[in-house]
């Protein structure tokens, strides 16, 4: 095969799915799970989909150049949608399907998309009403028919009626597509992914079919993936990880992409498919590990006994036997018998047991949720990324794994650290622009391809695996120009089951002082054991001894900090726990739950000035957003709390990771 | 507001009486009274069911209206009046031949198999669609197999149409309040009724279990085109979800209308409604 036929074939999705169709068309290509089976869909199949869905598409009136925004949960109908419009010569812009009314409003009319594909009523209901503010939107397509018969459908169409006008479709359709599609190359905009918008409204990443495939490309070499992987879709469609996947990576190498039934199915439909290559957010892992701790406690003396001895054993020697370091014969045994009674169930119950390579990333993870998921002998690694990258900046090699690291840089990829300490990189996944929004892409990206990632980090010396501090525009200093950075300790502090979100103020400010919000599952249960009696979040957020816990846990981060050459100033001082959980339909959190500082800021003011003053007690009044969109309000009296905090000169010893609590005493 | 968009027809066109939706009456009941003794729980009371509709019967405890849909589903034989089911005149027919004809319900107090799981309940609903013998059926071959597969495909499209795949498995005895009338639902829709009863459907839920129930009921209606006639308490629901609605008091007929004119009829108010409040 000559070198630029090959080219042709790997130079864009479309291409991609074609190339696969013709080299392996029988193996399966997308599963999802319906009706209680799992439906296949194999390569063959989904190419003559695509094919035949473009066909409708330019049917309807798509034109090249157009933007269709994708809206439901993850499908493989929704998927070869997104294909088909590429094939089309158009450009998906997948959208998160939990997004109100007013931001799909915002994203439609920022992109100017003609043509909606929705998965579902819900989806229908939300594009009709925000017709008026998106003007461009034209055509409707709903995937699930479901409720929708009595709609109006002159501008509302079916898919299974783009399929048959695909089907259909004369000889001028078909010449034009063949022309739409030799006319793609891999400058071509592969897709526009919209932000999450940690800092205010989100941006919308250019990433053309070069970046899709590069990235893809390096990381399945990097990982050995093949076709005999499978990946379980799950995340949301808009967000770029799951189009690496689900798309690219699964074009590129051909393996097999599993959608759940429902999301509330997830963790069955993973325990059948067993994938063997994982994503998994730390909070997720986090919310399984607890899972498990419950049921644990749950079981009889003799299962407890057991699950206690040998998890013992597993966080002494199973990461170094995963990471092939020597390991005493006897222990080794000991593991063995503990992968037969203990390990390999559990495993097989999570659904991990054929992980051969996991990831996580997004957010820092506990030290002791990492270690728990690396010495049942899963390959849980993280990795670092950002959409303006396709993903992947640094992951974690084999065997060099550590949680509070985020590995090297990955191939191809040129990373430097700039003296105020911020990231940057260049790689071949490098998005090409932000769309219609000149100014931040200038801010973002110079003439040689660097991009800033906004983020404060540093390379360790002795591994040379990069470190993430925290967002740059967030480190600042303290008003003794001691540094200050925030999210560090946030982390720190969200590393307590007890603690959900923590928020840290004192840029500029002589201390720090902290809202935090309780996790109500563990703060019920832990208060359920001890006969705290409570009717409310609010409630059991403001009892005394809640506080007394969470104050101690403050004391120990403080502890930690006081040993950190860099961090000590850090420490807090005073704290309080808010009377409400933050919450994305408020602003105050994205819809990835990232802190919002300064909406935080602002909306608090008042409660934040009270940290910094001397009294111990206040009564303030928040609105809060429902989930319908109704607004109301809750009223609280907030106790302020001061806590101890260590002088960096006498210091305790390192305390290392905190104290597991509860359960995993 | 799932009622605006699912029956928009309705709310554009004020027709007093039924719906452009709905056809032939599919069941007439023509002065019916029933007594337990000196008690008498129906006194002459007639309406009808019109194909393709959301029919409410509603009333104060112990007006009579559990004791109108037992007549209807034959637990209960009217010693008076006559019921009209498709055309024709039927005779006093036991429940279970009631239900071969296509008339599916639900119950007050939920009445499921509490140690089977929710796909063995919803394949109960299958009974009257398996004609495989005994035999066949113990050593699962030929028919036996081939219909379990059907009613099986079946089930799942109910299953999915409920949304309630996550329990699939799952023991009813189990499962909260809210999701046992679902299952219950996903039950009486496996036999493929002509007409579905439902007694009380959303009594003792919360808030958001109701407006789930209230789109599952509409999706039935506008999707399966399922007759219903349901009893119900909460008037805001009556009153959004049924096309045409019959009041009854102390074992009588004292209105039958659109929800509006019920709304309006000085007798409902007074001995129902109590109050008005406008």
């Amino acid at each position: 095969m000559s070198e630029s036929a090959e080219n042709r074939r790997t130079r864009s999705v479309p291409a991609l799915f074609r190339r696969n169709a013709a080299q392996f068309g029988s193996e399966p290509a997308y599963r999802e799970k319906e009706f209680g089976i799992w439906q296949c869909w194999t390569w063959a199949q989904v190419s003559a989909q695509v094919e035949t869905l473009a066909k409708g598409l330019i049917d309807l009136g798509l034109d090249e150049g157009d933007f269709v925004a994708i809206v439901g949960r993850n499908r493989p109908d929704l998927y070869m949608s997104m294909v088909a419009v590429q094939m089309a010569g158009a450009v998906p812009v997948p959208l998160y399907q939990d997004a109100v009314a007013d931001e799909m409003a915002w994203t439609l009319d920022h992109c100017g998309a003609r043509f909606v594909i929705a998965g579902d009523q819900e989806q229908v209901d939300k594009v009709l009403e925000i017709q008026g503010k998106a003007t461009t939107l034209e055509t409707v397509i709903y995937l699930d028919p479901r409720g929708l018969r009595n709609y109006d459908h002159t501008r509302l169409h079916s898919y299974r009626s783009l399929l048959e006008r695909g089907e259909k479709a004369g000889s001028a359709i078909t010449d034009e597509l063949e022309r739409r599609e030799a006319a793609i190359d891999s400058e071509s905009i592969c897709v526009i992914l919209y932000t999450s918008g940690t800092t205010g409204r989100s941006k919308g990443v250019v990433l053309t079919h070069g970046n899709i495939i590069s990235a893809s490309r390096i990381s399945a070499k990097f990982d050995k993936l093949g076709r005999e992987d499978n990946v379980l879709a799950y995340m949301p469609m808009a967000w770029v990880g799951d189009f690496i996947f689900s798309i690219g990576q699964a074009s590129w190498t051909g393996f097999c992409v599993n959608c759940p039934e429902s999301a509330d199915t997830m963790t069955t439909d993973l325990r059948e498919i067993g994938p063997s290559y994982f994503f998994a957010p730390p909070r997720v892992l986090e919310h399984r590990l607890t899972e498990v701790m419950i049921r644990m406690e749950d079981a009889g003396r003799i299962k407890r006994g057991l699950f206690g001895y040998f998890m013992d054993h597993a966080r002494r020697v199973g990461a170094s036997i995963l990471d092939r370091r020597p390991v005493g014969l006897l222990d080794r045994i000991k593991y063995a018998l503990g992968e037969i009674l203990i390990y390999g169930p559990l495993k097989n119950t999570l659904g991990y047991s054929r992980i051969r390579v996991g990831y996580t990333a997004g957010e820092a993870i506990g030290p002791d949720i990492f270690d728990f998921y690396r010495s049942l002998g899963i390959n849980l690694k993280q990795l670092y990324g950002q959409t303006e990258a396709s993903v992947f900046i640094t992951y974690q090699p084999d065997n060099e794994v550590r949680s509070d690291t985020v590995g090297i840089a990955a191939p191809e990829v040129d990373l430097r650290v700039d003296e105020k300490g911020e990231v940057f990189y260049r790689c071949p996944g490098v998005f090409r622009e932000y769309y219609r929004d000149p100014e931040n892409t200038r801010a973002t990206k110079d003439a040689d391809g660097w991009v800033a990632t906004g983020d404060a980090g540093f390379f360790e010396k002795k591994s040379g695996h990069l470190r993430i501090i925290d967002r740059a525009k967030d480190v600042g200093k303290l008003a003794d120009g001691r540094m200050f950075a925030p999210k560090y300790v946030e982390n720190k502090l969200k590393f307590y089951p007890s603690i959900l979100e923590a928020v840290v103020f004192g840029l500029d400010r002589e201390h720090c002082v902290a809202f935090i919000n309780i996790d109500l599952a563990a703060v019920g249960s832990w208060a359920e054991r001890g006969n705290i009696a409570y009717s409310s979040y609010q409630e059991l957020a403001g009892h005394p001894q809640v506080l007394d816990r969470i104050q101690s846990h403050i004391e120990e981060v403080n502890a930690q900090l006081a040993n950190d050459e860099m961090l000590g100033g850090c420490q807090i001082r005073r704290f309080l726990v808010l009377h409400k959980e933050l919450d994305a339909d408020d602003g105050e959190l994205t819809r990835t739950r990232k802190v919002r500082r300064q909406v935080i800021g602002e909306k608090y003011g008042d409660l934040i000035e009270a940290l910094y003053s001397e009294r111990s007690r206040i009564s303030t009044e928040t609105e809060v957003t429902y989930e319908d969109g109704r607004k109301g309000s809750i009223a609280a009296d907030l106790d302020l709390r001061d806590t101890k905090v260590v002088p960096a000169e006498d210091a305790s010893p390192a305390s290392g990771s905190p104290m597991p609590e509860g359960s995993r005493k | 507001m799932i009622h605006a968009a699912t029956k928009g027809a309705e709310a554009s066109g004020d027709s007093p009486l039924a719906t452009d939706k709905a056809g032939d009456p599919i069941l007439e009941l023509r002065d019916i009274s029933l007594s337990f003794g000196g008690v008498a729980a129906i006194k002459d009371v007639s309406f009808d069911i019109l194909e393709g509709e959301i029919r409410a019967i509603i009333g104060p405890n112990g007006a009579g209206k559990s004791s109108i849909l037992n007549v209807i589903s034959g637990f209960y034989v009217p010693q008076e009046g006559r019921i009209v089911y498709r055309g024709a005149r039927r005779p006093s027919l036991k429940p279970y031949q009631v239900a071969r004809q296509g008339i599916a319900r639900t119950f007050q107090s939920i009445a499921l198999f509490e140690g089977m799981s929710v796909l063995d309940n919803v394949m109960t609903g299958r009974i009257n669609h398996m004609r495989s013998g005994l035999l066949s059926q113990a050593l699962w071959r030929g028919r036996a197999e081939r219909e379990e597969v059907e009613n099986r495909k079946f089930c799942e499209g109910i299953i999915d149409f409920l949304e309630i795949q996550h329990i699939r498995k799952t023991r009813v005895a189990q499962l909260p309040y809210g999701l046992k009338k679902r299952v219950e639902l996903a039950r009486a829709l496996a036999s493929e009724p002509k007409l579905l009863l439902l007694d009380e459907p959303m009594a003792g839920m919360s808030v958001e279990e109701k407006e789930d129930m209230c789109r599952f009921i509409l999706y039935v209606n506008d999707e399966i085109g399922t007759t219903i006639a349901l009893i119900e308490h909460d008037m805001g629901v009556v009153m959004d979800l049924s096309d045409r609605v019959v009041v009854m008091d102390y074992g009588r007929k004292i209105g039958d209308g659109s929800p509006d004119e019920i709304r309006n009829n000085q007798a409902v108010i007074d001995a129902y409604l109590g109050v008005v409040h406008d």
